[in-house]
């Protein structure tokens, strides 16, 4: 059992965790993640550590709910445990002093690139961060962001915060301006990573991307997390999850990804009803 | 026991396994032998001639002392036998299982000159569970602790039957698991309607009573590297079981279209992650039913996922293999359960390409027809391309089982520990020693994917070698 010491939404849907994990929080890289399970019927899914706290023995992850076990994680507060917290898994990011080094975060996906801002911070890097989100109240990090970066941007697609527009267009923005870039790390939403390779493609920055195939052991053992980098499958849990943008076939990705799209609306739905059900009794017992 | 002249012994025919029939078993998960009543039981051991020199002793990976045992079972004292068993395997309700008999204790036996042998494996998981449902599972005895601590990696049946051993002679030892769950391709690989997960949780209880600790949720390599294991936890030695569990693929097109598992993935969210239990479970699993599902290979592990595929719904369920039967690896048992439930073979047969539609999911499987040419380094006749003998197959899911090989992730953070060119650690055949000082390993990381049985006897061979070395301090 894995205790949630602090819990808290940084905006809509998206929440913070800090669980007691001693010996992870100490041996944690930047870019490695997490695989938690939440009780006995869960499913395995994997959650990138964000942050780590070696004196109190915690690590952090960043929960977005978009489905039925991140819906259930993201009602958990502190004081709860979650069953099992297995990690720290996959590769660390490769961290070098490139130059200037550009971190793009979508969504959650804030929350992923986070830490490896900051290594990249650390390693002496001229860090530009380019943070999208849809709206402004679904911007996360945009402090912690700040502090680790020489230039911060966000983007909204709406417009309602900073730059109206794609994390995208800000990016070619900043090449169009004559800046020289070194180094892209991409982390969001499928077709956000995808576009970002598309625009640094020409100008052969070397681009990386973090990729979200489904796993389950996250050891190497049941190659359902592979991934096609340069034709040839790798498994995004023992070899990535960080790639060579360029060289991802994020048709396959995707594809890949919707697999059991059905199964997880079902299974969504299933437990929404539960939910609203579970909260119907509990106004009974109250009224009584 | 009776008396009988070997003669009539020889005349008693082999007494079958009670089965569940084919029809209900392939549609669920129960276990499909049912076992040997007592009274069957002490019949076949009446077949059993008390040979002088028993052969079949020498056939046992382990020797089990299988004369005396099936002696013991002819006199009906039952729980004395598989205390008998018990001295060389630690793990009888499970290798009277699993392991392949045909070629192994069975195939030793001199009875089978004349016609079938005795039914041995059938004799061992008949006492173990005698045992176990007589509720008198003997707790080994365990020495006074001697204050010397063993860590073990990994808890399939190398790292369990290591940690029985050493905690019996008085060690202080934690096995350390990747998983949640105990028990290696025994929990997430083979499917409960061949083993049970109970025995196998059965058998773990009993290590936990004797004082093995379990640390499930823990990779080594990642949380401790094994430097660390020894420099800050304090452990004197250290096994290595980690077991061959990195799949194989084809290296074919379409191999990563949607619809295209490997074998362990099939079998790790049935077995492990209970996906047939979707949505109780929450891990999903496609639903096959009125699909048509390809097993590529012929081992257990393909058997044990197209047996699987049938019972998830599947309207046809084919094993396709590029040799013929007699080359296949699979137990004889496995291969004949899988006829009897529908399965259909497609031998001498090879997958050359999947093709899928737009969406990326597989539709079709491209083949090829194979022919047998001379015997290869295996020992088995080499399987050839038939040109122009290509076909195509309408296909909804593809599960490919063609073995797995040893995953790297502990050598690659112990460079020091040599491993062989197919990856596998290097050990001395008689210590199990590895090439640094204090870890030994054993099992399928040692051998490449084998059998359960030799696993168990290889933890057991390692630790009597750690016994050794922590006792004398010789390396
Ligand atoms: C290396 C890695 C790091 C990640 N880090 C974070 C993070 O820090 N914060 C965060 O909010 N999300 C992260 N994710 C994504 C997160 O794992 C998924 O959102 C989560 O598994 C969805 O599960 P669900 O049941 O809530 O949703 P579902 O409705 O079951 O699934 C929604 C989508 O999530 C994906 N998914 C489903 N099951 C899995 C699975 N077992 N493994 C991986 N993906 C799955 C599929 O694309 C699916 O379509 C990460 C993914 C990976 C691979
Ligand atoms: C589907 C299938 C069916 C089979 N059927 C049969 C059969 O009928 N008869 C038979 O005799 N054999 C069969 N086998 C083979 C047999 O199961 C194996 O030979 C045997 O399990 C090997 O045992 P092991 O202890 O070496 O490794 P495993 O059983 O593979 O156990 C290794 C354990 O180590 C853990 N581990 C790995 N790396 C780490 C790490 N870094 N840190 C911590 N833990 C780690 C793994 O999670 C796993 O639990 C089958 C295999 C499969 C896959
Ligand atoms: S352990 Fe296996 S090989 Fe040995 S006697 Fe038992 S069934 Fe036969
Ligand atoms: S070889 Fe066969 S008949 Fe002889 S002792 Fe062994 S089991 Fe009995
Ligand atoms: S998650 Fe199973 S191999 Fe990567």
């Amino acid at each position: 059992m894995f205790k949630i010491v602090d819990a808290r939404f940084l905006a809509e849907n998206i929440k913070k965790f800090e669980i007691e994990a001693p010996r992870i929080a100490k041996k944690r890289k930047a870019g490695q993640f997490v695989i938690i399970r939440i009780d006995e019927y869960g499913e395995r899914i994997p959650l990138t550590i964000a942050d780590s706290n070696v004196e109190k023995g915690t690590i952090t992850i960043i929960v977005q709910g978009v489905g039925k076990t991140t819906k259930e994680l993201n009602m958990k507060e502190a004081g709860d445990s979650i069953l099992d917290v297995v990690g720290p898994l996959g590769q660390p990011s490769h961290i070098e002093n490139f130059g200037t080094a550009v971190s793009i975060g979508g969504g959650v996906g804030t929350a992923i690139a986070y830490p490896t801002a900051v290594a990249l911070k650390e390693a002496g890097n001229y860090v530009i961060t380019i943070n999208g989100a849809r709206s402004k109240d679904l911007v996360i990090l945009e402090d912690e962001m700040k502090s680790v970066s020489d230039e911060a941007y966000i983007t909204t697609d709406d417009g309602s915060y900073g730059f109206h527009g794609f994390v995208t267009q800000k990016l070619q923005q900043l090449i169009d301006e004559g800046k020289k870039l070194d180094f892209v790390l991409a982390i969001g939403p499928i077709p956000m990573m995808k576009a970002v390779a598309d625009v640094t493609r020409p100008y052969g920055i070397k681009t990386v991307v973090s990729l979200n195939p489904i796993m389950i052991d996250g050891t190497g053992m049941c190659g359902g997390c592979r991934v096609l980098i340069n034709g040839k499958p790798k498994f995004a849990c023992v070899d990535g999850p960080e790639f060579d943008a360029h060289a991802v076939d994020f048709k396959n990705l995707a594809d890949r990804n919707r697999t059991y799209r059905e199964y997880e609306q079902e299974a969504l739905k299933r437990f929404e009803e539960h939910c609203r059900l579970e909260k119907q009794i509990k106004e009974m017992k109250e009224e009584k | 026991m009776s008396k009988l002249t070997p003669k009539e012994r020889l005349k008693i025919p082999r007494h079958p396994m009670i089965e569940q029939d084919p029809m209900e078993r392939s549609h669920n998960f129960n276990e499909v032998n049912l076992g040997y009543t007592a009274q069957l039981a002490m019949a076949e051991a009446d077949r059993c001639l008390q040979c002088p020199k028993p052969t079949c002793v020498e056939g046992c990976p382990v020797h089990i002392q299988i004369k005396d045992f099936i002696g013991l079972i002819a006199e009906g004292d039952f729980l004395g036998a598989v205390k008998k068993i018990k001295e060389d395997n630690a793990l009888p309700a499970i290798c009277g299982r699993v392991c392949p008999q045909e070629e192994q204790c069975e195939e030793s036996c001199v009875v089978a000159k004349r016609g079938e042998p005795v039914a041995i494996g059938h004799l061992e998981r008949f006492v173990a569970d005698y045992e176990r449902n007589s509720g008198k599972i003997e707790i080994p005895e365990v020495k006074k602790s001697n204050g010397k601590k063993v860590a073990i990696v990994g808890s399939g049946p190398a790292g369990l039957s290591c940690a029985k051993d050493l905690c019996a002679k008085g060690y202080d030892v934690t096995v350390f698991e990747a998983l949640h769950e105990l028990g290696g391709v025994l929990v997430y690989g083979i499917p409960e309607f061949r083993l049970p997960k109970d025995i196998v949780r059965t058998e773990i209880d009993g290590l936990k009573k004797m004082g093995v600790k379990f640390q499930t949720d823990t990779i080594i390599g990642r949380l401790y590297t094994i430097d660390e294991l020894f420099e800050e936890e304090g452990f004197d030695a250290v096994f290595l079981g980690v077991g061959a569990g990195l799949p194989w693929f084809l290296g074919i097109e379409g191999e990563n279209l949607d619809g295209v598992y490997s074998a362990n993935e099939f079998l790790t969210r049935v077995n492990l992650m209970k996906a047939y239990k979707f949505p109780e479970y929450d891990s999903p699993i496609l639903d096959l039913h009125g699909k048509n599902v390809a097993v590529f290979g012929g081992g257990n592990t393909a058997m044990d996922a197209v047996r699987t595929a049938l019972r998830l719904g599947a309207k046809n369920a084919y094993i396709i293999y590029r040799r013929s039967e007699k080359e296949m690896p699979a137990r004889v048992e496995e291969v004949k359960h899988a006829k009897e439930e529908g399965v259909q073979f497609m031998l001498l047969t090879n997958p050359v390409r999947l093709i899928g539609d737009d969406e990326g999911w597989l539709k079709a499987v491209e083949l090829i027809k194979m022919e047998l040419g001379e015997p290869d380094a295996s020992g088995r006749r080499r399987p050839i391309p038939i040109e122009g003998s290509n076909f195509t197959m309408d296909m909804d899911v593809a599960i490919v089982a063609i073995g797995n090989g040893p995953n790297p992730l502990i050598m690659k953070t112990t460079p020091e520990i040599e491993v062989s060119k197919r990856n596998t650690i290097v050990v001395d055949p008689e210590t199990m020693k590895t090439s640094k000082k204090g870890v030994f390993a054993g099992g399928d990381i040692v051998t490449g994917g084998a059998t359960v049985i030799l696993a168990m006897g290889a933890g057991r061979k390692a630790a009597a070698a750690i016994d050794e070395y922590i006792q004398t301090g010789k390396w």
